[in-house]
């Protein structure tokens, strides 16, 4: 049997500075002493490397080794917050003197006695880096290289980028809560450029998870994204400007549900609805969006890219309701906002490091399957778009508009996809975009783990998805009228 | 700025720091070179500091930042490999250095990789005036914060909310060197003042803020005049109004004008040009401007945000132009893309050090005056810039103009067009500059856009 998370974190985090967990107690207890209603510890270690193939040559390999543990104390709603990269007890007492300065009141607590909940494992606690050796990873992105060469002599630049994070957590709370998790991610990513006629384009793929790097070579996942990434270029050197107006919008499957991150995801967060600053405060029971939606945050699914067995605070993921057949179910919590507005911590407080302050963040977003067909979704469209691909995108979540840009889109001309365009930016106001979805598609799809979530400076990685929707009317920023 | 409490915490052994990050700098160069390696370069930061966020009168939040890292890059001839780490013990030195060398076991071969050519390299390193700490303790921060924040909360009965107003203070000091011989270290100092607040207009909501940045506290903008930037802004923003898909000049705010500018610069960025993956290839010596604008670079002004004594290889920082009478002169290069490119280095590795761009001599006013009518933009959203081909198309917020002045808020539309083109239809630059950066411009008047609306 190997070890629980519980012991290989205590291995890697506390054993080396000679740290138990009566040394944490006392730590806790120190800060509590000081009329503090909660404090937590959160112990990190990680190791991260990454390969880089340009030119047919792989150039370059990073190495990163970090770790530090983040003390954070909070008193009503304030919170002091200091950390240290060094895990020693005297780095940490001062840590705790620093966070605990913010109090004025609060009541006298106790630190509670631990707690450990056991949970079903969401991924492999294996260092995923060493399944392969140097020279396999090197040869690997040397095949990718090629293949994505040989597919067409259009193909001018390649670059692929293999990396993954191991990381190991311990986090330790005044509730009582104490425990551990491991947690794998690696990422693939193929990027090209395409040259015809003195005309460059771009595209590109790839995928990963809280896998190993075998991920990558079973099933020819790696081969795929790069298949995937010159097809994309290739596309986009046939592209005509795209139209400018509001139109009908088709989204395609999978990645495109960076619109539901936009559109829903980051307004559903608690703390703006605890602070009234977004479109949806207030609004839970409500109809923010078409009958036709479900939309689900999940951050217990397998294996995903936005999974993780706990929080970083410890909560178990689990999976959220957020709008129910167009009727807004709940928000995203973490521990703070959940004890302010009086509901359940949901196993969304997530930080980027030990150096940064839990939030409550998204894990995987999603739109439940509906009931068309997507092809009777496309033909019932006279002219409008079909985006199948997105850059990114971006909301102000206190008016509501969010925008995201569309790498790989189509004309759709009485119900038949037809050209491709470049360059459509979408620009809607999420509750209004979201009402008008009329169609869902039966297709739902996951991205294929490659998303990168940014809020208030923190990046945090997640994962999207959703079937084919029509969207019936939203702004399209082309060129061409 | 008001009295501050005199309690100093923060300028404590800043030449201590540099002389000790100069030691660990020569320690690791000394471990690499021991295991073989033909070349190495290193770079360490430290930087200690904190910040508060007030919000509704109440303190939220109490940050205290004290970041460190080391990074380590090791040459086996033309075989490079690269590690990291935020442990400065002796034995984590050692085995981030060990790291990088198993990477370059691995890599392979590259004939332009290379330490900066020694000629290059900074041998004198300018005092420049960055480092001015603040002594200012978190009460007094906080009292500064909830200064700003009331000042935005009383400025009109329509901020009905707020998001906090936030003080931070930061100052750091970095050192780099390679054997090559060169070993450089500056410190410096950056204060910030902001504040985030909502206007209200029935059941719509919007939010706007405003900010100053400094490396010299008493050059902050006044708390008052900040959070009643930020309360004007929000306001103004209410009843926007959508407008019809078409044509029309465009007015591009300086703090959005910025982004222009720093779109310009990744395109000349030498990683954009050796990789093919820009649309002003092969375009020195080209127009790109009307000839009535120049854009150079300034990396020595005192105190200045952008300033910086030598780039991140320790090559010379130099005064020079970009662009000149409109044309192309000068690309953003380190020493890697100029060996690709058959260039030498322009002392950009790392990024460009404080960029102007000429003023037309008139003011934000002037330039409504001038437009007469079309759109002023005060924000862009979205990610649709695409370097490669130019293609811009951007989701903003602003203001119609008529008869050259405001007429309303306006929302959800957006502008496209084409990088290359919107420089060349450049018709006047504002002396509005915006100084909250290293990139120095005032709003851009553009000749014509494509805008989508209704």
């Amino acid at each position: 049997m190997s070890p629980s998370a519980l012991q290989i974190a205590r291995h890697a985090l506390l054993t080396p500075a000679g740290l138990d967990d009566q040394h944490l107690q006392q730590v806790l207890q120190q800060i509590l002493g000081h009329r503090i209603d909660y404090a937590d510890l959160y112990f990190q270690s990680s190791r991260q490397e990454s390969w880089v193939l340009e030119d047919g040559i792989v150039k370059d390999g990073q190495h990163n080794i970090e770790q530090g543990v983040g003390v954070r104390a909070v008193s009503g709603e304030k919170t002091g917050f200091a950390y240290s990269d060094e895990i020693i007890l005297p780095a940490l007492t001062s840590a705790a003197g620093a966070a605990r300065e913010i109090a004025q009141h609060g009541q006298q607590h106790q630190v509670q006695a631990w707690h450990t909940t056991q949970h079903p494992a969401l991924y492999n606690s294996d260092d995923p880096l060493t399944v392969l050796s140097a020279d396999e990873k090197v040869a690997l992105l040397q095949r990718i290289d090629a293949q994505a060469r040989q597919i067409d002599p259009r193909v001018k630049q390649v670059i692929v980028s293999l990396a993954g994070v191991h990381e190991v957590i311990l986090i330790v709370a005044s509730d009582g809560t104490l425990c551990a998790d491991v947690r794998p991610l690696v990422r693939m990513n193929v990027s090209i450029i395409a040259e015809q006629n003195g005309r460059r384009e771009q595209g590109s793929a790839g995928g990963g998870g809280r896998v190993s790097y075998l991920y990558f070579t079973e099933q020819d996942r790696a081969a795929s994204y790069a298949k995937e990434a010159v097809r994309q270029a290739l596309v986009n050197l046939e592209a005509i400007a795209a139209p400018a107006g509001t139109m009908p919008v088709v989204l395609g499957p999978g990645w495109p549900g960076v619109l539901l991150h936009e559109a829903v995801g980051h307004g559903l967060e608690g703390d703006f609805n605890r602070k009234g600053s977004s479109i949806f405060a207030g609004r839970i029971g409500q109809q923010v969006a078409s009958t036709q939606c479900t939309v689900i945050d999940d951050g217990a699914m397998l294996q995903r890219r936005g999974s993780l067995n706990v929080d970083d605070e410890g909560t178990p993921t689990q999976r959220n309701v957020l709008i129910e057949n167009g009727i807004l179910k709940g928000y995203l919590q973490d521990k703070l906002n959940a004890r302010l507005m009086k509901m359940p911590a949901t196993g969304n407080g997530r930080r980027e490091s030990y150096a940064h302050l839990t939030m409550p963040r998204m894990t995987n977003t999603y739109m439940q399957a509906g009931n068309y067909d997507p092809q009777e979704i496309i033909a019932s469209v006279e002219r409008g778009i079909y985006a199948v691909n997105f850059g990114g995108g971006q909301v102000d979540i206190t008016s509501g508009k969010f925008v995201f840009s569309a790498s790989e889109a189509y004309l759709i001309e009485n119900g038949k996809v037809t050209a491709p365009v470049k360059g459509a930016t979408l620009i809607g106001n999420g509750p209004e975009a979201m009402n008008r979805i009329s169609m869902v598609g039966n297709d739902l799809q996951l991205d294929t783990g490659v998303g990168v979530c940014g809020k208030e400076g923190q990046s945090v990685p997640v994962g999207v998805g959703q079937p084919t929707l029509r969207i019936d009317s939203i702004t399209v920023g082309g060129t061409s009228t | 700025m008001q009295p501050i409490k005199s309690k100093p915490q923060l300028n404590s052994a800043q030449s201590h720091d540099a002389a000790a990050l100069r030691d660990i700098v020569a320690h690791i160069l000394g471990a690499a070179t021991q295991r073989g390696a033909s070349a190495a370069e290193a770079g360490v930061s430290i930087e200690n500091g904190f910040s508060v966020n007030v919000r509704l009168g109440e303190v939220e939040t109490v940050e205290h930042n004290r970041d460190k890292g080391l990074g380590v890059t090791v040459y086996f001839g033309q075989r490079k490999g690269s590690a990291s780490t935020t442990d400065f013990s002796h034995k984590a030195i050692a085995e981030t250095v060990q790291a990088a060398c198993d990477i370059a076991r691995y890599t392979e071969a590259d004939s332009y990789a290379g330490l900066a050519e020694p000629q290059f390299l900074a041998k004198e390193i300018p005092a420049l005036d960055l480092l001015h700490p603040w002594s200012l303790d978190t009460g007094a921060a906080i009292e500064l914060a909830t200064a700003c924040e009331d000042a935005a909360r009383a400025t009109d009965a329509r901020i009905t909310n707020s998001e906090g107003a936030y003080v931070s203070t930061h100052i750091g000091t970095r050192v780099y060197g390679n054997s090559n011989g060169f070993l450089g270290d500056y410190a410096s100092s950056h204060h910030s003042l902001g504040c985030t607040v909502i206007a209200q207009h029935e059941e719509q909501m919007q939010r706007d803020y405003w900010y100053s940045v400094s490396r010299v506290p008493a050059q902050l903008q006044d708390k008052i005049s900040v959070g009643q930037m930020a309360a004007q802004r929000a306001v103004q923003r209410l009843q926007a109004r959508h407008i019809k898909t078409q044509q029309a000049p465009v007015i591009f705010q300086a703090e959005v004008a910025r982004g222009l500018l720093g779109h310009l610069v990744r395109a000349i960025s030498g990683g954009s040009l050796y990789r093919k993956a820009s649309f002003l290839l092969d375009s020195l010596g080209q127009s790109l401007f009307p000839a009535n604008f120049s854009i150079d670079e300034r990396p020595h002004i005192p105190q200045a945000l952008g300033s910086s004594p030598f780039d991140s290889e320790g090559v010379a920082t130099q005064a020079h132009y970009l662009v000149q009478d409109g044309v192309l002169r000068n690309y953003v290069l380190d020493c890697y893309a100029a060996r690709r490119l058959g260039m030498q280095t322009t002392g950009n590795a790392g990024g460009v050090h404080n960029l102007f761009i000429n003023d037309s001599g008139c003011d934000l006013p002037a330039l409504l005056q001038q437009m007469q009518r079309g759109v002023l933009v005060t924000e862009v959203m979205g990610q649709g810039v695409n370097t490669v081909t130019g293609d811009y198309s951007r989701g903003a917020t602003g203001f119609w103009i008529e008869n050259g002045e405001i007429q309303y808020p306006i929302e959800e539309f957006t502008l496209a067009g084409n990088l290359r083109q919107m420089f060349s239809q450049l018709v006047a630059v504002g002396n509005d500059v915006d100084t909250r950066g290293n990139l120095f411009t005032g709003s851009w008047l553009v000749e014509n856009m494509m805008i989508a609306g209704e």
